[in-house]
């Protein structure tokens, strides 16, 4: 799955910073029918988990509400420079990850 | 995501039902305005104690940014955010999405903490019709705040299919 993170070029120690996550995922409702009336099965990311500084720093369960290619904007305290990893997991049990680094200066 | 061709009239039907009433509407009326089956607001009788566990929710701290006319049910822009310091004994612990009349009514829920440094999430939703949008955040206190607002959808998500 294809996803795109932005996160600030870099961030002084302490400072809170933005932090923008789009997933490519058709979030299939369950409440569709195809063209001969055959329901078309759910398949929804349901959670997104980011990690930062040895700790989970976000978590989202997503319903079907969300809209496809879902998007989610939160924010984070800056502690030191390293990964931030995302992970993300649909009802088909398809795992989808991201890793962006987090530069910290001063 | 394309919609059932065989809807198209029914959505017709819709679109051209709501729209020029609410424009010849006051706009402090809109929020009264006749809805066939349940009146707005009221599936949150239910809906708020299934998220508080049952606790008293009250309206205050929680901010809630969404467009009152959205012509297009499938994609609606939302910002919410909570009046908190996000310090290690007065944050946020999470903030709960819901729409009332959508077969799932649990948009979506955040956790949050005092390393998030600010309550605030912003995302796309889906309305299957127009309704009232409501956020209950959960303060570190174990208490419970809201926020709603109205969203008059021209366009319905093509959710139900029948």
């Amino acid at each position: 799955m294809v996803a795109r993170v932005r996160v600030p070029a870099a961030v002084s120690g302490g400072e809170v910073f933005v932090v923008r996550i789009a997933i490519q995922h058709v979030m299939e409702t369950g409440f569709r029918l195809t063209d001969t009336g055959r329901p078309i099965p759910r398949n929804i990311i349901h959670t997104l988990a980011v990690r930062y500084g040895g700790r989970e720093v976000f978590r989202a369960e997503l319903g079907s509400g969300v809209a496809a290619n879902p998007y989610l904007e939160f924010h984070v305290r800056a502690q030191a420079s390293g990964p931030m990893v995302f992970d993300w997991v649909d009802d088909a049990g398809v795992r989808g990850s991201e890793t962006v680094a987090i530069t910290v200066s001063g | 995501m394309a919609c059932d061709p065989a809807l198209n009239r029914r959505r017709w039907l819709r679109a051209v039902a709501g729209v020029p009433i609410v424009a010849a509407l006051p706009s402090g009326a809109r929020a009264q305005m006749p809805t066939a089956g349940p009146a707005i607001g009221s599936g949150y009788a239910k809906l708020l104690p299934e998220i508080t566990g049952g606790r008293p929710a009250r309206a205050g701290r929680v901010h809630l940014e969404i467009p009152e006319l959205a012509d297009n049910g499938l994609s609606v822009p939302l910002r919410v955010w909570v009046d908190s310091p996000m310090s290690a004994d007065d944050h946020v612990r999470s903030i709960t999405l819901l729409a009332e009349f959508n077969p799932r009514p649990v948009l979506l829920k955040a956790h949050l903490g005092p390393h998030s440094g600010r309550a605030q999430v912003v995302t796309r939703v889906r309305l299957a019709v127009s309704q009232r949008v409501m956020a209950v955040a959960q303060t570190s206190d174990g208490r419970y705040w809201t926020a709603q607002a109205d969203v008059l959808v021209t366009e319905s998500a093509c959710l139900d299919a029948s």
